[in-house]
C-alpha cells in the first residue's frame, strides 16, 4: 500500500467521498444514543475514511495514521473508557460507571448520564478505528515482507 | 466398547430430540431470563439512564462494565494479531525468490 494507485478520476471521487464518510461517522457516533449506531460502528466508518485516503494517496495522504501511532491510539481509546469509570469513582460513586457521580455537576441528572455515555462512545470509536487500521497495517507489512506486494 | 458408545450416543440423541419439544418458544416473554431483569430494564430505563433508547441504556449504562471489557478484549485481540502477523516464524527471515517460488509460479 506504499504505492498509491489513484488516477485523476479516483482522486476527484475520493475528495468527495472521504469528507462525507467522516461526517457520517460523527453522525453515527453522536446519534448512537437515539438510534441504531454508536461507538463500534462509528469507529468502523472512520477507519474506512482513513483507509480510503491511504489507498488512493498512499503514505503522503493528509488524513492518515502512520506507523505505531495506531497501536498507541487504540490503547488510548480503551483508556478513555476506563478513565470515565475512574472519574465516577473519584466523584464518590459506589460502583464503576455510575454516571450520577460524574465530577462535573449538571442539572438535570440525565445530562451527566449523556456526558458519560458520550465519553465512553468516543473511547470505543477510537479503539475500534485504530484496531482496524492496525490490523490492515500488519497484513500489508506481512505481505510486503514476503514479497507479495510491491 | 465402540458398540456400547454408539448405543449410548443414540440414546442421548433420542433423549435430546424428545426434550427439545419442551423448550420454551424463542422470543417468548414467559421464559426465565425474560422474566428476571428485563421488565425492570424496560420499566426504569428512561428515568434511570435518561437515554431515549433502551438498548443504549442497557449496554452502556446498566452493563457499562461489561462493555468496557468487551472493548479491552477487542484491543488485546488486535494487538495480539499484529504481534503474530509481524513476527517472523521461528526467528528466520522469510526466503525471497527461492526455487520453490519458481515452482509455485
Amino acid at each position: 500500500m506504499k504505492e498509491p494507485f489513484g488516477g485523476l478520476i479516483l482522486n476527484v471521487a475520493f475528495r468527495l467521498l472521504v469528507p462525507f464518510t467522516i461526517v457520517y461517522a460523527i453522525y453515527v457516533l453522536c446519534l448512537g444514543e437515539y438510534s441504531p449506531g454508536g461507538g463500534f460502528q462509528a469507529g468502523a466508518v472512520l477507519s474506512v475514511g482513513v483507509l480510503l485516503s491511504r489507498l488512493i494517496l498512499g503514505e503522503n495522504a493528509k488524513f492518515n495514521v502512520l506507523g505505531k501511532t495506531s497501536v498507541v491510539l487504540a490503547g488510548v481509546g480503551t483508556f478513555i473508557y476506563a478513565f470515565t469509570g475512574w472519574l465516577t469513582l473519584f466523584g464518590g460513586a459506589k460502583f464503576f460507571l455510575d454516571y450520577n457521580y460524574m465530577p462535573i455537576h449538571m442539572e438535570p441528572q440525565h445530562e451527566m448520564h449523556a456526558l458519560g455515555i458520550f465519553l465512553i462512545e468516543i473511547g470505543v470509536a477510537i479503539c475500534v478505528m485504530m484496531t482496524i487500521i492496525n490490523l490492515l497495517d500488519a497484513i500489508v507489512k506481512r505481505g510486503a515482507d514476503n514479497g507479495d506486494v510491491e | 466398547m465402540r458398540g456400547l458408545v454408539a448405543v449410548l450416543l443414540a440414546i442421548m440423541t433420542g433423549l435430546f430430540c424428545l426434550v427439545i419439544t419442551y423448550l420454551p418458544k424463542i422470543g417468548s416473554a414467559d421464559t426465565a431470563p425474560n422474566r428476571h431483569v428485563t421488565p425492570v430494564y424496560i420499566a426504569r430505563s428512561a428515568e434511570d439512564t435518561g437515554s431515549p433508547n433502551i438498548v443504549t441504556g442497557v449496554i452502556i449504562d446498566y452493563r457499562g462494565f461489561d462493555t468496557m471489557w468487551e472493548t479491552s478484549v477487542m484491543f488485546l485481540a488486535g494487538v495480539t494479531t499484529v504481534l503474530v502477523l509481524t513476527s517472523n516464524t521461528m526467528g528466520r527471515k522469510p526466503e525471497k525468490d527461492g526455487e520453490e517460488g519458481e515452482v509455485i509460479k
